[in-house]
């Protein structure tokens, strides 16, 4: 019996039944990716590399960990300990999540360089946007759980911002909580999210992004639309299946990053303190409060807009609203940009000056968010906080006076 | 243009950085070496007669710790265990917490991560530099740790040390007394070198319970770091042979 793809034999009794070929077609081998990827375009599936990383290693993870504040550290270090090859786990993981960032960010970056949240990639952007919102909480509850002075006292800081909120607030934070002050009650909720419940949303959000991309095809650095023009068969000009050609490229991409990973996981796991502070190596204590509290260095950038805000009509919660503003505000992009170019290949200098001024503050803030205040500090911040939002400000306003240059019919080869 | 804005903000930097103060008394390095099984062994040997009575390591197993430093569980049995602990037990101490904490004022804490925690340094400048100081409670000061709780349980080895203050004057004329060095004034039973080594066995040993895996974790790493620099190769191989016939 013959079904629509043609196949045969098993292979065929399946695709009868479910759209096993069909899938791989429209997803893999018949996926058109644009043939001019360059370095920026690994970080996409190295992120999802490191999303199985996470799970994998947190299956494992919670094999022998114990959500309770009489256990938890002591089971972190059952685990460095006791637990074969526990140690090499918890650091895949610990390392993880910090990759995970950055991996994160650099494809943020690329997107912000070739335009690639523009029409009709808004949707794409969006859900991408909502994955780094939702890894964000991910981390922050995951940051709880080995129940050291910093999972601790970070996350005291972080939930007391809700309490800022004026009239709801206290309630709020102790709703949050479940107790008045960071307890069991309040682990052991961190655990159920951090191994359930946010996995789930962000695995369906991944999915959703996949989706989206693959339904109006990938961007590429020149920012031009490859399904315009197509050879006779209507398969796009500048396209190339993504399998084999895009897979075989992603295992060189991730063969590269590994070793990177495979360095800070066996030869410095703590990063100099940047992606395992050493106070948490002090288990959690509620009635000793660290001289200098410092958020994990992912967090900073936002933790250096929260401070920089000062108090103003007797209330606090301006620093939230500017550190939750910053974020809300990137779902807003594809509309602020108004030019009609998207790469910055022939984008105009003042995009360029834009875009640099966007990026140093935003490296200065994450830089300052580690450090604890002084008055010059908190001036660059409030500068730098200034920059951020400025080049949301200003993108809409720039193809008025913004030279571009034309953007070519094919893409280029650099 | 990029390299050149980036170039200025780097260099305005140093100036954010400088501003930290509060510079406590300067850490001096501690040259371990985890490699050195018999200061490890000897480290042991000093954290269960002076410290254990006071500190316990309460993640660290006593065979895990023979195995990684060279010792026979009988060994560790016979010298290092005062306890009554059995060998594959954590090494816990009999101080009742309640207790302690009247006696010192804090409990205690557990150094099974301290040297995480603090650094290698920071115990190393500690652990030398108690001092004479008539208005502490145990008569002895830190200057690692001002006002630390814990007596100078090391004296006998290193004898009692009085502090040497240099004074600087700022330009209002007033005076600043700032901790410069200490004068020894009652030797111990080792000389200051004996004793100095005598501390970096000790971190040594700290710094090893800290993280038990560190060396082997390194050898593995020198493998799986070769065995990924292969794979880049190959994957590289296979992508230029893919990529031959894309124009």
């Amino acid at each position: 019996m013959a079904n629509t793809q043609g196949t045969t034999g098993l292979l065929g009794w399946i695709d009868e039944r479910f759209p096993l070929t069909k899938m791989m077609r429209e997803h893999l081998t018949e996926y058109y990716a644009p043939k001019n990827f360059n370095f920026w375009y690994f970080f996409g599936s190295l992120a999802l590399l490191v999303l199985v990383n996470q799970i994998l290693t947190g299956i494992w993870l919670t094999m022998s960990y114990k959500p309770s504040a009489a256990d938890a550290f002591a089971s972190v270090e059952y685990i460095m300990r006791d637990v074969d090859w526990g140690w090499l786990i918890r650091y895949m993981h610990s390392t993880g999540a910090s990759a995970f960032f950055i991996m994160v960010y650099l494809h943020m970056y690329r997107a912000l360089i070739y335009g690639s949240y523009k029409k009709p990639r808004e949707l794409i952007w969006i859900f991408g946007v909502l994955i780094f919102l939702c890894l964000m909480a991910e981390a922050f509850m995951g940051y709880l759980l080995p129940w050291g002075q910093m999972s601790y006292w970070g996350a005291q800081v972080i939930i007391n911002l809700f309490s800022a909120i004026p009239g709801i607030g206290p309630d709020l934070s102790v709703w949050i909580r479940g107790d008045y002050v960071i307890s069991d009650a309040t682990l052991n909720r961190f655990f159920a999210l951090h191994v359930i419940a946010l996995p789930l949303v962000l695995l369906g959000l991944v999915v959703a992004h996949i989706m989206a991309l693959h339904e109006v095809g990938s961007n590429n650095p020149d920012g031009v639309e490859i399904k315009k023009l197509k050879d006779e068969k209507g398969r796009p000009l500048d396209g190339i299946p993504f399998h084999p050609y895009y897979t075989v490229k992603d295992l060189v991409g991730v063969a590269v990053f590994l070793v990177f990973f495979a360095a800070v996981i066996f030869f410095m796991p703590e990063m100099g303190g940047y992606f395992l502070e050493h106070p948490n190596f002090d288990p959690a204590d509620s009635l000793k409060t660290p001289p200098h509290i410092a958020p994990v260095w992912y967090f900073t950038p936002f933790y250096a807009m929260l401070r920089a805000v000062p108090s103003f009509a007797g209330t606090q919660v301006w620093g939230v609203l500017v550190m939750f503003a910053a974020i809300i505000v990137l779902f807003f992009l594809p509309w602020l940009d108004r030019s009609p170019v998207k790469s910055i290949r022939y984008r105009g200098l003042s995009f360029k000056l834009a875009l640099v001024a966007f990026v140093v503050s935003f490296l200065i803030l994450g830089y300052l968010g580690a450090l604890p205040t002084t008055p010059a500090r908190t001036s660059v911040a409030q500068i730098c906080t200034i920059l951020y939002f400025a080049f949301f400000a200003v993108l809409p306003i720039l193809p008025a006076f913004e030279k571009t240059r034309p953007v070519p019919e094919r893409v280029t080869e650099k | 243009m990029k390299k050149i804005i980036v170039a200025l903000v780097f260099m305005a930097l140093p100036g954010l950085t400088v501003a930290s103060g509060g510079e406590g008394f300067p850490l001096e390095k501690a040259p371990i070496d985890l490699h050195n099984k018999a200061s490890l062994q000897k480290g042991a040997k000093l954290f269960v007669n002076y410290c254990m009575g006071c500190h316990s390591l309460e993640h660290q197993r006593y065979n895990r710790m023979a195995r990684d430093i060279g010792l026979t569980d009988e060994q560790v049995k016979a010298n290092l265990i005062f306890t009554g602990a059995k060998i594959g037990d954590t090494m816990k101490n009999a101080m009742p917490k309640a207790e302690a904490k009247q006696w010192f004022g804090v409990v205690p804490p557990d150094l099974t991560l301290i040297a995480r925690s603090r650094g290698v340094d920071y115990l190393y400048t500690y652990l030398l530099t108690f001092y004479q100081d008539a208005t502490r409670p145990f008569g002895v000061n830190n200057a690692a740790f001002p006002n630390a709780g814990m007596p100078h349980v090391l004296w006998q080895l290193q004898g009692m040390q009085k502090p040497v203050y240099a004074v600087h004057k700022d330009a209002a004329g007033h005076e600043t007394k700032v901790l410069k060095e200490f004068e020894l004034v009652q030797p111990g039973s080792m000389s200051p070198p004996e004793f100095k080594q005598a501390m970096v066995d000790l971190v040594n040993f700290l710094a090893y319970v800290g993280e038990p895996i560190q060396l082997e974790r390194q050898r593995i790493g020198i493998w799986v770091l070769l065995f990924l620099g292969l794979l880049c190769v190959v994957f590289y191989l296979l992508k230029k042979e893919y990529w031959k016939d894309v124009h």
